[in-house]
């Protein structure tokens, strides 16, 4: 099994179920179905603090945000607000920004005997 | 949980971003556009462009548009009364923007998300709540329930749906 991503999210914000499927479409899309995909929910201040969650949805691969924020970003319970590629603002990341990010961190995936 | 349609909706006066005080009635307003919404939230900014749209639509033909700010500025800063000020300096609001610092209007009104959409008849009674349409994602949407709104109160007929589902950020309660 791949190194997985894991999807961070806030129950206070509706976005985590598409961010989920837009991600579950991209690995699709990459042939990826070896990667584990796992979601935690954020509940407090203290843990947005401690898991530098600066707005639901988060991804990390492998620990590292796909879609880094802008430096100083605040961790904290919000809709984290996404620049399209077109430039309109979104509640999730643009699916081509994803993709590219996947293809970029995920580890190419193991050959099974 | 919000008014019913058909109930007054519960008065107000808020300053504006220029310190002006702003009541929510105007008696030669047919149909009064409240919207709540922010700074920061990802819904209120995908559906901006087109509430603003509708505002410059309709403002002309009589209807009173009011946009309002409740989010808790201390724990959020981008929505503090300085970047609302910002956002209407730029060019960004294309009718007042309302600050509700104490979040009584919000709470008054049963506001839960930004963006939340109240259209009101000329008696101030409540005829559409809701969603501006029903894809943040697509702008091809238009607010076309929000239109079709205020179309028919224009036109004197009751919206249908009067009620749709508001989504979008939960507002920000002060603690």
């Amino acid at each position: 099994m791949a190194p997985g991503v894991e999807l961070l999210y806030w129950e206070g914000c509706p976005s985590h179920p598409a961010a989920l499927a837009e991600l579950l479409a991209a690995l699709a899309e990459l042939g990826r179905p070896d990667v584990e995909v796992t979601a935690t929910e954020i509940t407090s201040q203290a843990q947005a603090t401690q898991r530098g969650f600066v707005g639901s949805p988060t991804l990390r691969v492998g620990g590292v945000d796909p879609v880094p924020p802008p430096p100083g970003e605040p961790a904290g319970l919000i809709c984290r607000l996404y620049r399209l590629r077109d430039g309109r603002h979104s509640p999730t990341p643009d699916p081509a920004d994803l993709r590219d990010a996947l293809l970029r961190l995920l580890p190419p995936p193991t050959q099974e005997s | 949980m919000s008014f019913a349609i058909g109930a007054l909706a519960p008065n107000f006066t808020l300053p504006d971003t220029y310190g002006n005080a702003t009541p929510l009635r105007d008696v030669d307003s047919p149909v009064t556009l409240v919207v709540f919404t922010c700074n920061h939230c990802p819904y209120a900014l995908a559906w901006h462009g087109r509430l603003q749209a509708v505002a410059r639509d309709y403002g002309p033909r009589g209807v009173r548009i009011l946009q309002i700010n409740s989010n808790d500025a201390e724990r959020y800063p981008r929505d503090s009364a300085e970047a609302m000020s910002a956002r209407v300096g730029a060019g960004e609001f294309a009718s007042p923007y309302l600050h509700d610092a104490t979040q009584e209007v919000a709470h008054a009104w049963g506001a839960a998300v930004t963006p939340d959409v109240y259209v009101l008849d000329a008696e101030g009674r409540l005829a559409y709540h809701g969603a501006p349409d029903s894809d943040h994602g697509d702008e091809s949407f238009a607010a076309v329930w929000l239109r079709d709104a205020l179309d028919a109160v224009l036109g004197g007929r009751p919206p249908d749906p009067a009620q749709t589902e508001p989504v979008g950020c939960s507002i920000k309660w002060r603690p």
